[in-house]
């Protein structure tokens, strides 16, 4: 019981630093001054939960990773539940920056998207998890699809950093110039001081976004797991 | 150890000479890929001035699909014919059975690309017998075909598993297949051997990382 209304706290919490950092995001923070249009001005504000966005994602898939690297030594299904929970919460996380991103990019890049190595690095990272997902799927197994999704999940993993390396080598020695604007340097702008305490309770705000999702996903996974022993409790019961 | 490769040498020889009587992944995947060939030179003749720009991407994306198809049949024969559960009781170690099988997906890719290349040379009219492109080929296939023959021995085991192999398999062999693109079209367009050692780098890099790690995580894969 006590566990339960820890959790409720942490709902108010998250959603009292969601306002905050909306309300600094959108009214607080200065305008980049030497964005040259208001339209680029205003799109500049998506930066704040973009970046924090982009950074949790990254921190999730580690979490997936680790997860289902510490369940393949420890042959706990807890370790996997966690590794399941925090890759979903990844992915969404993973849209919601490539969705900002496009939104932003529009206006300061002139189109919703080019082939930079962040964004391909991004949409390659996307489709490797919406893959594990689709794994855990078709398994039906609890343990096999735990191996299963550690073992895929590490190579995921392990095929990110490569992804980003192979594209930059390909930009570096073949740039590409799509136009004016399609470099990822454009749209950048000087960080004044209270631009990055935006960032930082963003970063805050989403970051426990994070933890409490996890956690409620998380509970949410033991739930289905007690359903489920106590289904086959009632099933040999009635045999 | 000598144990080990005796298992690897008869895991190798049944699946050639099963395949040798068959021609079952041979015909599969060469008529495949031969049919994609056909289907790019119909989409891009009318576009493509310089062969030489188009003519990377098409080969590899022809050698991934027949390398998937082969892939796809690796482990699911033996699952329908029930003879995996024979080879997971032989006595030895089990990441024998993964390199067996991973050497015999890699030769049989290979002797698809032996008849692919020379096709693909007089369709488009390039040169492609060059010691970079043909160094590529075998260095792009062995990573291709190693993490392809792990994630081949996870997708039988699921529901739908013609469907999951590619969705698996082509993210996380990205790194080769932009490498060996890069590698085939700087070969074909004369880049100097320093421009390449990057690519160089990074396909050996993958290969050697991705087969070890396979190697390591193969028991948990067959584990029952």
């Amino acid at each position: 019981m006590k566990k339960k209304s820890f959790l409720f706290w942490l709902d108010v919490l998250t959603a009292a630093l969601i306002l905050a950092a909306l309300y600094m995001a959108l009214v607080y923070a200065p305008e980049a001054a030497n964005l040259p249009t208001r339209t680029e001005r205003l799109a500049q504000r998506i930066f704040y939960f973009h970046v924090s966005f982009a950074w949790t994602g990254s921190v999730a898939f580690l979490v997936t990773a680790l997860g289902g690297l510490l369940y393949l030594i420890r042959d706990n299904l807890k370790w996997d539940m966690l590794a399941f929970s925090s890759a979903e919460i990844g992915l969404v996380f993973l849209s919601v920056v490539i969705v900002t991103g496009s939104l932003w990019a529009k206006p300061t890049w002139n189109t919703w998207w080019t082939w930079d190595p962040r964004l391909t690095t991004v949409s390659v990272a996307w489709l490797l998890y919406a893959a594990y997902l689709m794994l855990r799927n078709a398994v039906e197994d609890p343990a096999r699809r735990a191996r299963f999704a550690a073992v895929y999940g590490l190579f995921s993993f392990l095929s990110i950093p490569l992804t980003l390396i192979s594209i930059r080598l390909w930009r570096t020695i073949h740039p590409v110039i799509i136009g004016e604007g399609s470099q990822g340097a454009q749209g950048g702008f000087h960080l004044a001081p209270p631009m990055f305490q935006t960032l930082m309770v963003s970063l805050l705000a989403v970051t426990v976004l994070y933890v409490i999702l996890l956690l409620h996903r998380y509970q949410a996974e033991l739930l289905t797991e007690d359903v489920e022993e106590l289904r086959e409790k009632i099933l040999t019961s009635y045999q | 150890m000598r144990g080990s490769l005796n298992k690897i040498a008869a895991i190798l020889w049944k699946d050639i000479r099963s395949e040798w009587r068959s021609k079952e992944f041979f015909s599969a995947m060469f008529i495949f890929a031969a049919l994609t060939i056909f289907v790019f030179n119909f989409a891009f003749e009318l576009h493509i001035s310089n062969r030489k720009a188009v003519v990377p991407g098409i080969m590899w994306v022809a050698f991934a699909f027949a390398g998937e198809l082969g892939l796809s049949r690796s482990f699911a024969l033996e699952q329908d014919k029930g003879s995996f559960s024979g080879l997971l009781l032989a006595p030895g170690d089990r990441s024998a059975i993964y390199v067996a099988k991973a050497l015999g997906n890699i030769l049989f890719m290979l002797v698809s690309e032996a008849f692919l290349l020379p096709m693909i040379m007089a369709l488009f009219n390039v040169n492609l017998a060059n010691t970079t492109i043909l160094l590529t080929v075998l260095a792009g296939t062995i990573g291709f075909a190693s993490v392809g023959t792990l994630i081949s021995a996870i997708a039988v085991n699921t529901r739908a598993r013609e469907v999951l192999l590619p969705v698996l398999l082509f993210p996380v062999v990205l790194p080769v297949l932009i490498a060996a693109v890069y590698l085939t079209s700087g070969a074909l367009n004369g880049a100097s051997a320093a421009e390449l050692a990057g690519w160089w780098k990074l396909l050996l890099t993958y290969d050697l990382f991705f087969i070890v790690l396979s190697v390591m995580v193969f028991d948990f894969v067959v584990e029952e």
